[in-house]
């Protein structure tokens, strides 16, 4: 068994939502939904976290900001696009400077469609995500391919 | 203390400490979300994080951190095991302070601008208490006449009788050692803040989890100082010690959860007014006794 799906730590951003689904997001964590019954912490630092929560579109301005964090986060990780902007890109979809959902510029694990997605989904959502979390932490100790990568963006990063 | 209790006791510490100090901070948790009218994670919560920082893959900014954070971790159990082996008052607070430097250093070498801002904060947090903690152990001097722990706890005398101003004195910057608000400065329980993590903002996996275990031995080290004002020779003194050490934790819990942060500038001033009024007061009516 994996502790990592005891204890999902989560970043959550805010690509270009309406904070419909931000508002949703913080919602779970009020005394009605707790999710800290299962361990889920929202930490805010990407370095700490396990699952990349993010909600609306991504455009032309945040394309990096969404890809740095995702590369903060240590391996296993999860990423779930919250509510339809992040998964197609709604009703933004056609605007001049979005790019889609968040499946264009990272890949996503977890789709929680909804305008705005309702909490019961987005915990749905994460529990789904502890499955894939568990997945890739499997994966990762049959491969040492993680290490190696570790080793080699260490090296990178002292050249 | 003879040399076999002393190594009971360094044994006993080194193994139970981090057992206990789980449990601990996983009833913390609890309590806390019991306050805000939350249903809380298990118990075991801590133990559950822990063992998933483990897990996961390691990333270093630098790599001299992972040996500062080390060296903290090494420190505090030399600390601790100090302390339980009845040693010397003012070597355990020096060598205290030390892990407290190395943690600061390990920030530092992270060139992070939060993990930076984390570490000056945390610099003058141990400004901040370390003339109490001081004061402490001169207070046990001049009610023993020894700095040796187990001098203190085969005392004749209970410590608190004569030294009520330093325990509410201490009792006032334990909040600060265990990072409670309003003086959860360098870094807190919650990333929410103007500096994410503070000081542990750019450390992850394994150093983290290095960084936690450091800080259970801590809290149970410091709960032992709770523990020494109330022992001594009596067969009751340890059960009441044990039960006013919890009190005291459910006390930073309850302080934790009713305070919103507070600047340094008031951290500063606020434990060293307490220091120099019910502290120093408290020795200055003590050796006018004598």
């Amino acid at each position: 068994m994996s502790y990592v799906t005891k204890s999902p730590w989560i970043i959550h951003y805010d690509g270009s939502s309406c904070n419909g689904c931000d508002i949703e997001v913080l919602a779970c964590l009020t005394p009605m939904y707790d999710v800290e019954r299962f361990g889920i912490i929202n930490t805010g630092n990407p370095k700490h976290a396990d699952i990349f929560l993010v909600t609306g579109s991504v455009n032309e301005q945040n394309i990096n900001v969404v890809k740095q964090i995702y590369e903060q986060m240590p391996e296993p990780k999860v990423v779930v696009a919250v509510g339809i902007c992040a998964t197609s890109g709604g009703i933004f979809r056609e605007c001049y400077n979005v790019m889609g959902g968040i499946d264009t510029v990272i890949p996503v694990d977890v789709y929680v469609p909804g305008c705005a997605a309702r909490p019961e989904a987005i915990i749905d959502g994460v529990v789904k995500g502890l499955g894939v979390l568990a997945e890739k932490r499997a994966a990762m100790e049959k491969m040492p391919a993680a290490k190696s990568t570790a080793a080699a963006t260490e090296e990178k990063e002292e050249a | 203390m003879n040399l076999t209790t002393s190594i009971i006791g360094i044994a006993a510490y080194l193994i139970l400490a981090p057992i206990a100090g789980g449990l601990l901070a996983g009833i913390d948790r609890k309590i806390s979300a019991r306050m805000q009218g939350r249903f809380g994670p298990p118990i075991l919560q801590p133990f559950y994080d822990f063992f998933k920082l483990l897990e996961k893959e390691p990333i270093t900014v630098n790599k001299v951190q992972d040996f500062y954070v080390m060296c903290f971790l090494i420190f505090i159990i030399i600390t601790g095991c100090f302390f339980f082996a009845g040693g010397d008052l003012l070597l355990i607070i020096f060598t205290l302070t030390l892990a407290g430097i190395f943690l600061v250093a390990a920030a530092f070498s992270s060139n992070s601008p939060y993990a930076q801002i984390g570490a000056e904060r945390e610099l003058l947090s141990m400004m901040a208490y370390e003339p109490m903690v001081l004061l402490t152990a001169i207070g046990f001097y001049m009610v023993n006449g020894s700095f040796n722990i187990s001098d203190v706890v085969t005392s004749e005398v209970m410590a608190i009788k004569y030294l009520p101003g330093i325990f509410a004195g201490f009792v006032f910057i334990l909040t600060i050692k265990f990072r409670k608000s309003p003086f959860d400065l360098s870094t807190s329980h919650h990333a929410h803040q103007e500096l994410v993590k503070g000081i542990t903002t750019e450390f992850s996996g394994k150093t983290l989890a290095v960084i936690e275990i450091a800080h259970w031995y801590e809290n149970i080290f410091l709960l032992g100082f709770v523990y020494l004002f109330f022992a001594n020779t009596l067969a009751w003194s340890p059960i009441l010690a044990v039960v006013i050490c919890l009190a005291t934790y459910f006390l930073e819990i309850l302080i934790d959860n009713s305070y919103a942060r507070m600047k340094w500038q008031i951290a500063i001033n606020a434990s060293w007014i307490v220091a120099i009024t019910v502290g120093f007061v408290n020795l200055l009516v003590l050796y006018f006794m004598n």
